[in-house]
C-alpha cells in the first residue's frame, strides 16, 4: 500500500489530491532553531481526501532509514487518524526552493529526521486537527470544547439533535478556510497513541517486487546513456582525449568534456571529466574504457596513504595545535576548566605514565549499492531531474547553477535511494547529467561504473591518534593528553567524540593536526565518531588495564554522575554476561560511544582460531536514544549500522597509491557478506526512556570496531590498532 | 542482431549486440528495471536473475547465452507480490534501501527451489554472492527460514 511510483498516473493522482482536498500550511520555527536565534520560516502540509485518506508530504529522502514512515507517523499522531488511512507523498522540491524553503529543510542526514524535525512535523498534524474541530463546531453550531477529533472522526453531543458525527474528509474543505487564533501545543511524551508503537515501514512492499523506482530506473522519451570518467587522481584535470578513436564503435553518439569551474573542486562543483554518450550504457562504458585520455594529475600524484601516514607520524611526534574550550564541547559536565595548561607538567612529573601507541583508520567509501546515477532532461523552458541526493533542494539548486537557469524552471523528482549513508550530499552526478544533456540536446542518464563511483566518492577521511595519561594512586587518570591527526579538507572530523568523550579526567588537553590530502571528503554514517571511537575506546581499555581496573567498572567510575551514560553501562554490566576472562581463544570486549545524541554501548563476543581467524560470535547493543518513536525501525537501523561499520572494520579500507584509490570494486574493496555476519546481534532499547530525541540511523556503528578489537585483546593478548582487523597477524 | 529472450514466460524480440550483458538487455531493451546494476563484475549479486532454474549474475552473462532459456526476474516471481519469499521479506521487514533486494530475493527463490529447508550453512553459501550495504543479512537469514516454513 501507499506507494506512489513515478508513473504519470500517480503523478496525476497526487496532484489531484493536492488540489482537491484540505491543504494545511503552517509556520513555526523548531524550538531548537528559535532557541539558537536563527529561526527559519517553516511550512509543510498534508491533504485530506473526501474519503478520509490523509496524504502526508515527506520532504526528506527515503534510503531505507524510514523517513517516509516516521514523518507520516509524527503527523498522524497529532492529527489522530487511523494509520491505515495514511499515505506518504513526495515533497515538491521546486515549490520548496521557490517559496522560501517551504519545508524548512529537505536535508536528510545526521539522524535528524525525527530528532530535530518533530516539533514542526507534529505541529502540522495538531494544526490540522484543531482546524477540523473548529470547522465542525461552526457547522454543527456547538461549542468547540464539545467537539472531539479522534481516529479520523469528529463527534459532538448536541442538546437537541443528540450525537453528531462526521469524518475528517467531510469537514476538510471547511477546515481549509479556518484561521486559528493560536497554534495548539503538541502532545507530550506519554500522551501518544501511535508514536512508540512498532510500525512497519511503508516502503517495504514496493521493495519486494522490483516496483520501487530509483534514479537508475527512470526513463524519459528520447533518452540516451552516458558513462563518465573524472581524473583518477582527484583534483587532476583533463588535458585531451581522442574521440576519433572510438567514434565508430557501436551505438556511440558523442563525447562531452565536463569542465571544472573552480580551481580546486569544492564538494559539489563539477569536476574535470569526460563522458561518452551512447544508445546503451554498456556501449558508452565500453567506448570510454578504450578512448585515449591524457590527464594532468596535479598535486595529488605524489600522495599515497603511506606518505600521509609518514606525515601523520611526524606530526604526532611533536605537540599538536591545542583545541580550545570554545572550539568544541569539551567533556561532559565539565565544559569549562579542563585545565589544559596544567596537563604537560602533570604528565612530565607522573609517577605512573601510560603512553599510547599510534592508532589509525583508513579511508572508506560509501559504496551505496546503487552507484551514483542521474537522469536530466534539459529543455528550452524547463529542466527535469532525477538523481541520487540526500537533499532535493540543494541538488535542484546545483542543477540550476550548473545550467545558469532560474530555480523556478528546474523540477527535481524524488525517487527511492539505493542507500545514502552521507554519500548523497557531496555529489556532482546531476551536474554531470545536466551538462551532458545541455550539450547534446537530449535527455541523458548518467550511471557511474562502480570503479568510477569508488574512485570519485567523497570518502570518509582517515585518522591517526595517540595519547598519554598520568595515573593517580587509585589507578585512575589524573591527566590526559590526546593527539589526533586528520586530513586538511575536513579536519573537524578528527575531533568528534574525542574532546567530548564523557570520561571525567580532571586535567585534559586535546591536540590536533592535519595531513595534506587531495581525496574528496564527505559525511559517512556517524562522521568522525566512526573512526575516533575506535581509538578512544581502546585507549579507555588500556588506561583501565594500566590502572588495574576492570574496563567496564572503569567506565562506570569515570562517568559517575552522568546519568544517561550510567544507565547504559549498568545495563551492560547486568545483562551482557560481562567477563574479561573467557579463555579458550574467546574474549569479550566492550565500547561505548555517543553520536547524534544517542549513547550506544556494544559488547562483542569473539573467538580467534589457532590460525588467527577472527569469528564474531555475538554483538549486544545497549542504547539510550531518548524517545524511540518506532521500536521496529530502531531495531532495523541499529542492526544496519552495526553491520555497516563492522564491515569496514573487518574487511574494508581503501588503498591510496600515487594519488588514486586503487581498490575500486567489490573484488578488492571487500565488505561484509552473509557468511561474515555475526549469528547473533541483540539490540536492547529499554534504557531509552529519557525525554530527549537522539538519532538512531547511525550510533551503533562507532562502538562496534573498538568492542571487537577489545574482545580480540582479551582472547589473544594482542591489541590491533588499525583496520581492517581481518588483516592483523594473530 | 535480432534475438528473442523469454523473460517471465513472455517472448521479447530485441536488437542487440550478442555480447551485451543480459542485465542491460533486461533493463534497457525489455524495460524491466527491477533487476539492478551494482558492480558489473559478478561480485555483488544485485543483477541476479534465474535462468533455467539457476541463479546467475546477469551483468556478466552475454545475452546470446540466454537465448532459448527461461529467464525469471523479480517481476516474474509472483503477480501479486505474494510469493512465500516476498511474504516473508515483508513480514520481517527485510528491505531497507531495497536496492540489493531484487537480487537477494532471486537468490533466495533459487535456493528454496533447490533446497526447501536450507540450513544456515546452505544459506551462507547461496547468499554469499549478494552484498547488502544496508546490512540486512540477519533479517534475510530469518526470512529465508520463514519462507521455507510458509512453503510447507
Ligand atoms: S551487478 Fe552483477 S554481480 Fe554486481
Ligand atoms: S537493502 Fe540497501 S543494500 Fe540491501
Amino acid at each position: 500500500m501507499n506507494q506512489h511510483n513515478l508513473t504519470r498516473r500517480n503523478f496525476l493522482k497526487i496532484s489531484t489530491s493536492v488540489a482537491g482536498g484540505l491543504m494545511i500550511g503552517f509556520n513555526l520555527p523548531t524550538t531548537a532553531e528559535a532557541a539558537a536565534g536563527d529561526a527559519t520560516e517553516i511550512n509543510a502540509w498534508l491533504t485530506i481526501d473526501p474519503d478520509n485518506i490523509v496524504s502526508i508530504v515527506t520532504p526528506q529522502t527515503e534510503m531505507g532509514q524510514g523517513a517516509w514512515t516516521s514523518i507520516p507517523m509524527m503527523v498522524a499522531e497529532e492529527l489522530d487518524i487511523p494509520w491505515e488511512s495514511v499515505r506518504n507523498v513526495r515533497a515538491d522540491a521546486n515549490r520548496h526552493v521557490n517559496n522560501g524553503d517551504l519545508y524548512t529543510t529537505t536535508s536528510t542526514g545526521g539522524s535528524t529526521t525525527v530528532s530535530k524535525r518533530h516539533p514542526y512535523m507534529m505541529q502540522a498534524g495538531a494544526s490540522a486537527r484543531e482546524r477540523l474541530r473548529v470547522a465542525a463546531s461552526k457547522r454543527w453550531n456547538v461549542p468547540l470544547d464539545k467537539v472531539v477529533a479522534k481516529q479520523g472522526i469528529l463527534t459532538a453531543e448536541h442538546e437537541s439533535s443528540g450525537k453528531l458525527q462526521g469524518t475528517y474528509g467531510e469537514f476538510a474543505a471547511d477546515a481549509a478556510a479556518v484561521t486559528l487564533e493560536a497554534e495548539p501545543a503538541i502532545k507530550a511524551y506519554g500522551d501518544w497513541w501511535l508514536l512508540g508503537k512498532e510500525v512497519k515501514r511503508l516502503d517495504v512492499p514496493a521493495k519486494t517486487n522490483g516496483s520501487a523506482i530509483y534514479p537508475i530506473d527512470v526513463s524519459v522519451d528520447g533518452m540516451v546513456y552516458a558513462a563518465v570518467q573524472a581524473c583518477p587522481v582527484p583534483e587532476g584535470k583533463l588535458v585531451s582525449y581522442d574521440f576519433e578513436a572510438v567514434k565508430g564503435m557501436p551505438g556511440v553518439i558523442a563525447a562531452v568534456e565536463l569542465k571544472q569551474v573552480k580551481d580546486i573542486a569544492a564538494f559539489t562543483d563539477l569536476r574535470s571529466a569526460v563522458a561518452i554518450v551512447a544508445e546503451s550504457w554498456y556501449q558508452a562504458k565500453n567506448a570510454l574504457a578504450v578512448m585515449p585520455i591524457v590527464w594532468d594529475f596535479g598535486r595529488g600524484a605524489t600522495i599515497s596513504f603511506d606518505s600521509q601516514t609518514a606525515e601523520a607520524l611526524s606530526l604526532l611526534a611533536t605537540p599538536g595545535t591545542l583545541l580550545k574550550d570554545e572550539e568544541g564541547n569539551i567533556g561532559k559536565g565539565m565544559d569549562k576548566g579542563v585545565n589544559h595548561d596544567a596537563v604537560p607538567d602533570l604528565i612530565a612529573s607522573a609517577s605512573k605514565l601510560v603512553t599510547g601507541e599510534v592508532y589509525s583508520r583508513p579511508f572508506e567509501a560509501h559504496a551505496t549499492m546503487m552507484p551514483p546515477c542521474a537522469v536530466v532532461d534539459v529543455k528550452a523552458d524547463r529542466v527535469d531531474v532525477w538523481t541520487f541526493t540526500q537533499d532535493i533542494a540543494r541538488s535542484l539548486s546545483e542543477v540550476a547553477d550548473q545550467l545558469g537557469r532560474d530555480t523556478k524552471t528546474v523540477f527535481l523528482h524524488q525517487t527511492y535511494l539505493g542507500g545514502g549513508f552521507g554519500g548523497g550530499y557531496n555529489m556532482d552526478v546531476h551536474r554531470q547529467a545536466a551538462a551532458i544533456s545541455e550539450s547534446i540536446g537530449r535527455p541523458v542518464k548518467v550511471i557511474r561504473s562502480r570503479e568510477e563511483d569508488i574512485a570519485q566518492d567523497s570518502q570518509r577521511p582517515p585518522v591517526w591518534g595517540t595519547y598519554k595519561a598520568a595515573l593517580g594512586d587509585d589507578g585512575l587518570p589524573i591527566a590526559l593528553v590526546t593527539h589526533f591527526v586528520g586530513e586538511e579538507k575536513m579536519p573537524v572530523f578528527s575531533q568528534r567524540g574525542v574532546a567530548n568523550m564523557p570520561y571525567l579526567v580532571p586535567n585534559r588537553r586535546h591536540e590536533y593536526g592535519a595531513v595534506k590530502n587531495h581525496i574528496p571528503i564527505g559525511y559517512h554514517r556517524a562522521p568522525g565518531a566512526n573512526s575516533n571511537g575506535f581509538i578512544v575506546e581502546q585507549m579507555a581499555d588500556e588506561l583501565a588495564q594500566a590502572g588495574g581496573w576492570d574496563p567496564l567498572d572503569w567506565r562506570i567510575k569515570m562517568t559517575e554522575g552522568i546519568e544517561p551514560w550510567q544507565r547504559v553501562l549498568l545495563a551492560m554490566k547486568e545483562k551482557s554476561g560481562w567477563t574479561t576472562d573467557m579463555g579458550n581463544g574467546e574474549g569479550m570486549g566492550l565500547a561505548i560511544v555517543e553520536s547524534h545524541g544517542t549513547i550506544a554501548g556494544c559488547v562483542a563476543n569473539v573467538s580467534v582460531s589457532r590460525r588467527g581467524q577472527i569469528y564474531i560470535d555475538k554483538l549486544q547493543y545497549f542504547i539510550n536514544s531518548g524517545y524511540v518513536i518506532n521500536p521496529l525501525g530502531a531495531h532495523e537501523q541499529a542492526e544496519s549500522s552495526a553491520v555497516w561499520e563492522l564491515g569496514h572494520a573487518m574487511f574494508g579500507g581503501l588503498q591510496l597509491r600515487e594519488g588514486r584509490i586503487v581498490n575500486t570494486n567489490f573484488d578488492s574493496y571487500t565488505l561484509m557478506r552473509m557468511p561474515d555476519t555475526p549469528p547473533v546481534i541483540e539490540v536492547n532499547l529499554e534504557m531509552s526512556q529519557d525525554q530527549w530525541w537522539g538519532g538512531l540511523g547511525e550510533p551503533t556503528g562507532p562502538p562496534t570496531p573498538p568492542a571487537v578489537a577489545n574482545a580480540i585483546f582479551y582472547a589473544t593478548g594482542t591489541r590491533i590498532r588499525t583496520t581492517p582487523l581481518s588483516k592483523a597477524e594473530l | 542482431m535480432a534475438i528473442t529472450l523469454n523473460i517471465n514466460g513472455q517472448d521479447h524480440e530485441i536488437d542487440v549486440d550478442p555480447q551485451m550483458p543480459l542485465l542491460w538487455a533486461i533493463r534497457e531493451k525489455a524495460g524491466l528495471t527491477g533487476t539492478k546494476f551494482g558492480c558489473g563484475i559478478a561480485q555483488c549479486g544485485a543483477c541476479t536473475v534465474i535462468v533455467d532454474g539457476n541463479a546467475v549474475r546477469s551483468c556478466n552473462t552475454p545475452v546470446a547465452t540466454a537465448v532459448g532459456k527461461a529467464i525469471r526476474t523479480i517481476e516474474g516471481v509472483s503477480a501479486n507480490n505474494d510469493h512465500p519469499v516476498q511474504l516473508a521479506w515483508q513480514e520481517l521487514t527485510v528491505p531497507q534501501c531495497g536496492y540489493c533486494q531484487s537480487g537477494q530475493i532471486m537468490s533466495a527463490v533459487a535456493l528454496l527451489e533447490n533446497s526447501p529447508s536450507p540450513s544456515d550453512n546452505e544459506i551462507d553459501k547461496a547468499m554469499a554472492g549478494n552484498i547488502c550495504r544496508c546490512g540486512t543479512y540477519p533479517r534475510i537469514r530469518a526470512a529465508i527460514h520463514r519462507a521455507a516454513e510458509l512453503t510447507k
